[in-house]
C-alpha cells in the first residue's frame, strides 16, 4: 500500500506550478520597477525624484497583505464608485502586489549599487564626451549590476515565500492547495511538513540560479568568472 | 600659431570658503607642451579639471580654441554655457587620469573603441583599426582582449593614453599620470608621453612631480603656489636659475624627496 502522503503530491505540484509562475512574473515586474524607480530616485528632475521616493516609501511602509487585499477587494469598489471596471483577476492582483512590493525594496538596491560606482568612472565617461544617458547605460549600470546581484537573490527568495499570501485571495498556489487537502483530511503535520520542504527546495533552486547569474554578469571582475 | 589655444582670463575657483584659483591668468599656444609643477593643493590639478569640464568656475573666462569654454555668447555678453556647448567644446580635449579610470567591465580594445563609436559615430571596423594602431603606439598590441584588472598599473595607464588619443583631441591633459604607479613602472608611461610630445600638432598640458621628465619634454614650466603662478619660464631658466625664493624652496624640497627614495 502506498503511503498516504504520495496522494497529496499531485495537487501540491499543481500548486507549485502556480507558485513558480507567480514568482517568475512578479520578480520580473519587480526588477523592472526597481530599475525605473532606483534610477528615478537619482534623477535631476525633482518630480521624477519625488514620485520615486513616494513609490518606494509607500510600498515599503505598508503590509504586503494589505496591498494585496487593497488591489483585489478595494480597487474594484473604488472603480465602481467612479464608474470604471477595475476588477482584477487574482493572478494579476497577485503579480502586481508582489512585483510592486519587491520593486520598492529592489529600487533601494539599485540606487545603492549605482552610487557605489567609483566617481572616476563618471569623470572618464564625461572626458570621453558620453552623454549622461550613454554613461548610465554603458558605464554605470553594467558596473552596478554585479553589485546588486546578492541583494536581488535575497529578494527573489523572499518573493518566492511571500507568494504564499496569494492563497488568501483564493489563487490556487502551493499553500492554497495544501489548505484544501488539510481541510479535507485534517492531516496537518504531514501536509505542512511537505509544504515546508517544497518551499525550501524551490528556494534552493532559485538561489543556485541567482548564483549562476551573479557569476555571469561579473565575469570581468578581478578574481571572478 | 600665434593665437593661444588655451587662455585663462582672471579665472577664480572656490571650494566653499577656500579659494583654489585666485584670478589666474595664463596662455598656452597650439602645439605647446607645458608642465605645471607646484606643491600639492596649489590648484594644478584643478586647472586640468576645469579644462576637462569636470569642475566649473566662479569667476573669469576660460578660452579653448578661441571660444569661451564655460560660457556662450548671448545677446548681451557672455552667459553660462549650455550642456550642448560644453559637449561640443569637450571634443577638443582629452584627459589621462592619475587613477587611470579605465572601464573595468570592458576589454582593453573596447575601452578604446567605445567612445569613438558611440560619441563620434565611427564604424566599428574603423574604430578597431584605429585602436589597434594606438595599442601598437603604446606597446600593448598583445593585450587587446584583456580586461584592465589583468594589466599592471603602467599598462593600464598606457591604455588610458590610447583611449584619450582615440578621440583625436587637439589638447591632451595629463593629471599626475605616474603618481599612482610603482616606481619601476613609471618609465614605460613616461616613454609613451615623451614620444607623444614630439607630435607638433598636439598641445599637451601636464601636471607631474617627475621634474627631470618635465625638464626634458616641456617647452615651458609653470610653477604654481596657492592658486597663482609664482614663476614661469623655459625648463632651463626655471630649473637652473629660478628667480623667486618660493620656487627655489619648492625645487629644493622636490630634490630632497627624490634623493630620499
Amino acid at each position: 500500500m502506498t503511503p498516504h502522503w504520495i496522494e497529496y503530491l499531485p495537487p501540491l505540484i499543481e500548486g507549485a506550478w502556480v507558485t513558480l509562475q507567480l514568482t517568475v512574473f512578479s520578480t520580473f515586474l519587480g526588477v523592472v520597477m526597481a530599475f525605473l524607480f532606483g534610477v528615478g530616485k537619482l534623477s535631476h528632475n525633482p518630480f521624477i525624484r519625488a514620485f520615486s521616493v513616494a513609490y518606494i516609501e509607500v510600498f515599503r511602509g505598508t503590509s504586503l497583505l494589505v496591498q494585496l487585499f487593497w488591489l483585489y477587494f478595494a480597487l474594484p469598489l473604488t472603480g465602481q464608485a467612479i464608474g470604471i471596471d477595475l476588477r482584477l483577476p487574482p493572478v494579476v492582483a497577485g503579480v502586481l502586489a508582489l512585483g510592486l512590493n519587491i520593486g520598492a525594496y529592489g529600487a533601494e538596491v539599485v540606487r545603492g549599487a549605482i552610487q557605489s560606482v567609483h566617481p572616476g568612472q563618471h569623470e572618464a565617461a564625461l572626458a570621453l564626451n558620453f552623454t549622461p544617458r550613454q554613461t548610465m547605460l554603458g558605464v554605470t549600470i553594467p558596473q552596478a549590476v554585479p553589485e546588486m546581484m546578492p541583494a536581488f537573490g535575497n529578494l527573489a527568495v523572499q518573493n518566492l515565500k511571500d507568494t504564499a499570501l496569494v492563497s488568501l485571495i483564493s489563487l490556487g498556489d502551493m499553500t492554497f492547495r495544501a489548505e484544501q487537502i488539510r481541510n479535507f483530511t485534517q492531516d496537518s503535520t504531514v501536509i505542512y511538513t511537505m509544504l515546508l520542504f517544497m518551499y525550501f527546495g524551490m528556494a534552493l533552486v532559485l538561489t543556485a540560479i541567482m548564483r549562476l547569474l551573479e557569476r555571469r554578469v561579473g565575469q570581468w571582475r578581478p578574481g571572478k568568472g | 600659431m600665434n593665437d593661444p589655444i588655451i587662455r585663462f582670463d582672471n579665472v577664480v575657483k572656490r571650494f566653499g570658503d577656500h579659494t583654489v584659483l585666485d584670478e589666474l591668468n595664463f596662455d598656452i599656444r597650439k602645439g605647446e607642451k607645458v608642465t605645471i609643477i607646484g606643491p600639492s593643493g596649489s590648484g594644478k590639478s584643478t586647472v586640468l579639471r576645469i579644462l576637462m569640464t569636470l569642475e566649473g568656475i566662479e569667476g573669469g573666462v576660460v578660452h579653448v580654441g578661441g571660444e569661451p569654454l564655460w560660457h556662450e555668447h548671448g545677446p548681451v555678453g557672455l552667459v553660462p554655457a549650455s550642456q550642448a556647448h560644453l559637449h561640443r567644446m569637450r571634443g577638443q580635449l582629452g584627459m589621462v587620469f592619475q587613477q587611470f579610470n579605465l572601464f573595468p567591465h570592458m576589454t582593453v580594445l573596447r575601452n578604446i573603441t567605445e567612445a569613438p563609436v558611440k560619441v563620434l559615430g565611427l564604424g566599428k571596423a574603423e574604430a578597431r583599426d584605429r585602436a589597434e594602431e594606438l595599442l601598437e603606439l603604446v606597446g600593448l598590441s598583445d593585450h587587446a582582449q584583456k580586461y584592465p584588472h589583468q594589466l599592471s598599473g603602467g599598462q593600464q595607464q598606457r591604455v588610458g593614453i590610447a583611449r584619450a588619443l582615440a578621440m583625436r583631441p587637439n589638447i591632451l591633459l595629463f593629471d599626475e599620470p605616474t603618481s599612482a604607479l610603482d616606481p619601476e613602472l613609471v618609465g614605460e608611461v613616461l616613454n609613451v608621453i615623451g614620444q607623444l610630445s614630439e607630435e607638433h600638432d598636439l598641445t599637451m598640458l601636464l601636471v607631474t612631480h617627475e621634474m627631470r621628465f618635465a625638464r626634458e619634454i616641456s617647452d615651458r614650466i609653470l610653477f604654481f603656489d596657492q592658486g597663482r603662478i609664482v614663476e614661469e619660464g623655459s625648463p632651463a631658466q626655471l630649473f637652473t636659475s629660478p628667480q623667486r625664493e618660493r620656487t627655489r624652496e619648492f625645487l629644493g624640497s622636490e630634490l630632497d624627496r627624490v634623493l630620499a627614495v
